[in-house]
Order: C-alpha cells, then structure tokens, then sequence
C-alpha cells in the first residue's frame, strides 16, 4: 500500500533566530491581548444555547384542563434503562386510566430519552434545561406536579428520515 | 509663601512618616493588584476573560484572595525544620519591600514649610542598598526550600541560589555603566543626571539596559527564567510545602520584586519620574533646589510646584507599570529555558558582554571627556551610537548571525517523499 507524507518545511535548529521567534510570539500573543473578541461565555447572564435535541430535565405535558396528557399505559418504565420512573396507575369513573403516582429520580436518569421515544400520547418529555441544582438529594425525586410544573421547551427527537436535522 | 528649603524638624518627621505611611501602602497596593493583573493579562492573551466576579470588573479579587489565604489551614511538614521553615516567607517578604524606600517617586512637592522630597530615604548609597537587600531574598528562598525538606523543594531552592548568584554578577556588571554614567550611586542623582543629559540612559547604555532587563527577570525567578519554581518540573519549587499566608508570602515578594524590578528599571534607563522636556527637573545642589546649569555653569533654581509632582508621579507610574506588563507578557509568551541554557546565557553571555560594555562605556567616557564635550545632548548622541553598534553586535552574535539572515532564508531543501511503499509485515 502507497502512502504519502505530507513533509513541512520546517528549519533545522540552528538555522532558526531565537529572537525573531520570539518577537513574533511576542507580536502574536499582543495581538491576542488587545483583541476583543473573547472565547469565555458569561454563562449566568448569557445563558447557553441549548441544542433542540438536548436532553435535559424531564417535563409532563398538560392537557387544557390542567390534567396530565399521561394515560398511565407503564411503557416509560418498561423500557427505562436507569429504573428511574416509578408509576402507579389509576382508572376513574369513565375508564380513563390516569397517574396516581409519577416519580422521576432525575439522578438515577441516564437523560436516554427513551420514555419520550415510547410515550404513546407524547405526555412525557426529557427537555432543554439542565439548571436543576438543589440542596437535598430528595429533591432531585420530581413528583407528577413539579413535572407538570415545568415550562421549558422540550426535546426534539432524531427523525432518522432527517438525520441531520435539517 | 512658598520657600525652596527643605523640609525640617518637626514637619520632617510628620512628612517622613506620611511617606513611609503612603509609599508602602501604594506598594502593597500595586503588589495586589499586579497579581489580579497577571491574571487578567494572561487570560486577554489566551482569548479568555480572566476573574471578573469579584466587583466591578473583578477588582476586589485581590481582597477575596487575601481573604482566602488568611482562613486557610495552615500547614507544616512533620520533617520540616521548624524555625527555617517558618522563617523563610518572612526573609523573602521583607527585602521585596524595603527596597523601595531608595526610589525616587515623583518631582519634589512643594509645601509651606519647605520642599518636600518624594523618596522615603535618600541614603548616600542608593544602589548598593538596593543589590544588598534584593540579594537578601535568595536566602529566604534557599532557606524554604531546604527546611521543607522535600526533594522538590530542595531543588527549587538550589536552583535558586544558583541562578540569583549567576545573574546577580551580570546585574551589577550592567549597572556599574549607569554608575560611570552619572558618577554617584544615589538614585535622585541617577534621575538628575538622565535629566542634564537631555535624554534617559536606555538610549546611551542601549546594551546595559537590555542586559538589565535580563538580569532582572532572573533575578525576579519569572519566566523564561523561572528554574527555581517549575511548575511542570518541580511542582512548585520552593514554596511546594507552603500553604495559606505562609504560600501568600511567597506570591506577595515575588510581585513585590517584580514590582521593585520594574520601579527600578524605570528610574535606571527610562528617567525615573523625568518627563521629557526641562520644566520639571529638580535637584538638591548645595541646599538650593536647582534646576540645571546655564551656559556659564551657574545654578538656576528650579520651580517645584504641586502639579509637576503629580504629573511626575503619573509618568513613573505609567514606566512601572510598562515594565510590569513587560513581565507578564513574556511569562506568558516564552517558554521556560533548560537549566544548562540558563546557566550558560548567564556566564557564557551575560558576563562576559557586560564586562565588555562596561570596559568599552568607561573608555568612550574618558575619551569624550578628554575631547571637551560638555555633559548633554551631544555627549549622549556619541555614547547612543557607540551602545547602538554595541547592541547591534551583542544581538547578532547572540542569534549566531540569524537575526540578519533569518530564518527562512537558510531553510532545509524541500524534499517532497510520496508514494513510498509500505515495509510489508510479519502479517501479510
């Protein structure tokens, strides 16, 4: 097999000017000096731009009577690798099967997003947020309220009919 | 109102205690925030935004760091020695402070009660108190390191004293042409002589200044010369087993000679408080405040007045604080040299020029005093372009021809390999 070496130009030792290499590094790091443009994000006042396919804290969508979409059909913790959804089903006067208990541990969540993926009403959601810090570990356990609290915008799934999302 | 004398008794004491007040105050000061500038600087030149949490455009990081350092745990080494050890930060802190007393700040300040000089004190030694007292500092740096008794530690502190005795030679040998220069070792005189001069010793003592400035860096343990502290050799050198404000010690006399360094490189070759032009020179002569010669070598008296000092003080300030960017600028700019490198520039090199300099200043001097050229711009214009080949010579010989030539005119032939056939393997 045939390679090819790409060979730079690179002068011998003592064929090199200590003090011009180091005027010129001396030139290049002034000119990063005075230079404006900073690579460092402010990140608390600028927030980060989230990738639409984040996946991040999970959220609850509502129907518009403030219920939750979620049919209590228990797929999210079938196919949860982490175990971390724990779902107790109910069923009212109509038959309409509802959550009685939704409980995510967003520490055992590995953010898969395979409960969104398997949702079949779409009521469950990983979402584009990721500032969840608390000061107990107890509160990391999110209740069906406060994942029907949450507002921030969820995922976009990978459409592999579109695999770059375009 | 106003009269030319200087200032004496009773006011003396209050002005001396004022300035020492003051001076030392402003000193720390800057010390603070020359570390809060190291990072700042250092973080514009890798494209980041450097600490800006702490106050408005972080300039109270240097208290929460003070902070920090004073509610750390203090550590020592079991197999330390106990009196060296804590010792040590206290030997390096003092000499990087004291040694500005002997710089002269600004223009003298006139006041009610007399002249007021803007130095702490004006001893009649000037430069020697100087090279004692920053030469003092090595033995807190040896003396750390050696009581830690960690093998890092200890190599730092023997690097230490190794490359602050090389460098020290070459600093003296660069400043005995500043002394032939202006005749005296005071450094309100050296001012005063760059002042008659009509221009400041960097031009005149081109190759002094630059072996100086070496020197300096070395002396000062920055990089490209910081041997005694390398971080990617020797953890950190001397301070490794040092924590909280013992470790604060360390940093606060590092800046402390930076900054003593770069005062002291300001008033040597830049003119100290000297700004250009005649209006605002100033000289104790005979008791009279003086502001030069006339033609027919009488006196004529100078004419202090608060807005020469404060303007004067701005300049110094504003070449302190050139020389200290110029520290930061490098250290983050030049990669360390090997230690043999360093050894070698500093006797191989720096020695030798400078005694060469300082033989061929010396002769130039005594030539042109023989001439009869009077002490001014002429005078200076000689000694300019004697330095300048000197300096011309000194960097071609120290780039081995390269600087001229450069580097791409001697570039090895372009060889260009493609299409080599892979060795078969054992393989195949």
């Amino acid at each position: 097999m045939a390679i090819s070496i790409k060979l730079m130009n690179r002068p011998e030792p003592e064929h090199t000017s200590y003090l011009r290499a180091a005027l010129s590094g001396m030139a290049l790091t002034f000119r990063h000096l005075v230079n404006p443009s900073k690579v460092t994000q402010q990140y608390p006042e600028e927030p980060t731009d989230l990738s639409p396919r984040w996946r991040g804290t999970h959220r609850m969508e509502v129907h518009a009577d403030g219920r939750p979409k979620c049919v209590a059909c228990g797929l999210c913790p079938t196919v949860c690798p982490a175990n971390c959804i724990r779902l107790v089903g109910g069923e009212d006067d109509q038959g309409n099967r509802y959550p009685i208990v939704y409980e995510i541990d967003e520490f055992r969540c590995i953010f898969c997003g395979m409960c969104q993926e398997v949702c079949p009403v779409e009521a469950i959601h990983v979402g584009q947020h990721f500032e969840n810090a608390e000061y107990t570990r107890s509160r990391f356990v999110y209740d069906l309220d406060r994942l029907m609290e949450q507002d921030h915008p969820t995922t976009l799934l990978w459409d592999p009919s579109d695999p770059s999302s375009e | 109102m106003e009269s030319l004398q200087p200032i004496s008794g009773l006011w003396l004491l209050i002005t001396m205690s004022l300035k020492v007040t003051i001076i030392f105050g402003l000193v720390v000061l800057v010390v603070a925030y020359s570390t809060l500038a190291e990072r700042r600087v250092s973080a514009w030149i890798q494209d980041r935004r450097g600490p800006n949490r702490v106050g408005p455009f972080g300039l109270l990081q240097p208290v929460a760091d003070g902070i920090k350092n004073l509610l750390k745990e203090e550590t020592l080494p079991s197999t330390a020695s106990r009196a060296f050890f804590v010792l040590a930060p206290m030997f390096v802190l003092v000499p990087s402070l004291v040694t500005f007393a002997v710089i002269p700040i600004a223009a003298p300040l006139p006041t009610p009660v007399g002249v007021v000089d803007m130095i702490i004190a004006d001893v009649p030694i000037g430069i020697l108190y100087v090279l004692a007292f920053s030469s003092l500092a090595v033995y807190g740096v040896v003396l750390g390191g050696w009581a830690s008794n960690n093998k890092y530690a200890f190599l730092g502190g023997l690097r230490a004293s190794a490359q602050m005795v090389s460098y020290e030679v070459a600093l003296g040998l660069s400043l005995i042409t500043v002394l032939m220069m202006s005749g005296n070792v005071t450094l309100t005189e050296v001012v005063w002589q760059q002042q008659q001069l009509g221009m400041w010793f960097a031009f005149p003592l081109s190759l002094a200044f630059i072996l100086f400035v070496i020197s300096a860096f070395a002396e000062t343990n920055r990089l490209p010369f910081d041997m005694p502290e390398a971080e990617s050799e020797l953890v950190t050198g001397y301070h490794t087993e040092y924590s909280a404000m013992k470790f604060s010690a360390f940093m606060i006399s590092e800046f402390g000679h930076m900054v003593t360094a770069s005062a002291l490189m300001a008033t040597l070759f830049l003119g100290g408080w000297d700004l250009p032009g005649t209006w605002d020179d100033a000289f104790w002569h005979e008791g009279q405040l003086i502001k030069g010669f006339s033609q027919d070598g009488v006196a004529v008296l100078a004419n202090p007045a608060w807005w020469k000092t404060v303007l004067t003080f701005c300049g110094f300030a504003a070449k302190t604080s050139f020389f200290m960017l110029l520290y930061i600028w490098i250290r983050w700019t030049l990669p360390r040299f090997r230690y043999d490198q360093v050894m070698a520039l500093g006797w191989k090199v720096m020695l030798p020029t400078a005694l060469a300099y300082a033989m061929l200043i010396g002769s130039v001097i005594l030539v042109l005093d023989e001439v009869g050229i009077r002490w001014g711009f002429s005078y200076g214009l000689a000694l300019t372009a004697v330095s300048g080949a000197a300096t011309a010579g000194f960097i071609f010989f120290l780039d081995r021809g390269r600087t001229i030539i450069g580097a791409a005119g001697q570039s090895r032939q372009k060889v260009s390999i493609s299409g080599i056939s892979q060795p078969a393997t054992a393989g195949d």
